[in-house]
């Protein structure tokens, strides 16, 4: 499966379109993380904890992205973008999508 | 209330003094690396040039927090108006930091070029009042990857 958010692929072309193929995952820190977190926001710096749970979180997403995308018989996803939006307080949910295609 | 006042006052000091050095010697960090990682061009173009490039995509991402001294300053801005400096330099830092990770992620496989690079920024902790108190940068691009570094490592594009 090869995934870029280039809209081609140098060397091949796209056989067939099928449409688009996404994955999310919403995420909660837990208490710990949280605890940290406040007193990394008194003095500032990294919240490494965030950091880990987000990119780990971006990860199950694009996972769910693939599956999707070997369902339809894809063997490439073009143009991929991710968005992160908070749903309440101490929670994100990333959400990636990308136009799934067979290249030849 | 007395007891108050000089709670939140040593407070705003020691953030102060703490949350400078921490930014002085984030700043120094990134200057650093970013000399390093300066042979590898991250673009925001999106045709990729001819060649026999593997694509990979890379992400880069960082969550940063602000301290406390400067969430006061801020809010005082955001009554009196004018620029925050406070955040500007926040989402400086984050973004130059996303961008050395997903140039380091991409130097480990031996990418040549970094394209289409997107920034996405989301503020995901809000202090009293509404406040923002960290922001999560993501930087994420294709590498391309010469298909010839991938053979003569042994990695199968």
């Amino acid at each position: 499966m090869q995934i870029t958010n280039l809209e081609t692929v140098p060397g091949k072309t796209i056989h067939q379109h099928l449409g688009l193929v996404q994955g999310s995952s919403v995420r909660a820190k837990h208490v710990g993380r949280d605890i940290m977190a406040s007193l990394k926001n008194l003095f500032g710096g990294e919240l490494k904890g965030y950091t880990e749970l987000l990119s780990e979180s971006r990860e199950e997403a694009m996972e769910r992205m693939i599956r999707q995308a070997e369902a339809v018989g894809a063997n490439a996803i073009l143009n991929v973008r991710f968005s992160t939006s908070s749903v309440t307080q101490g929670a994100a949910e990333i959400y990636v999508y990308g136009t799934a295609v067979i290249l030849e | 209330m007395d007891f108050q006042f000089w709670y939140i006052l040593i407070l705003l000091i020691a953030a102060y003094f703490i949350g400078t050095y921490i930014e002085k010697r984030h700043y120094k960090s990134i200057i650093s690396r970013e000399n390093e990682l300066n042979t590898l061009p991250a673009v925001s173009l999106r045709k990729p040039p001819s060649g026999p490039f593997h694509q990979q995509l890379v992400l880069g991402n960082v969550t940063i927090s602000v301290d406390y001294f400067k969430r006061f300053l801020a809010a005082l801005h955001a009554f009196f108006g004018g620029r925050i400096t406070s955040y500007e330099t926040l989402l400086d830092r984050a973004r130059r930091e996303a961008l050395l990770r997903l140039k380091e992620s991409a130097r480990e496989q031996n990418a040549a070029l970094i394209m289409n690079v997107r920034y996405e920024t989301a503020s995901i902790y809000k202090g009293n009042g509404g406040n923002i108190g960290s922001v999560e940068v993501l930087a994420y691009g294709t590498a391309l990857i010469p298909q010839r570094t991938l053979t003569q490592d042994g990695q199968l594009p």
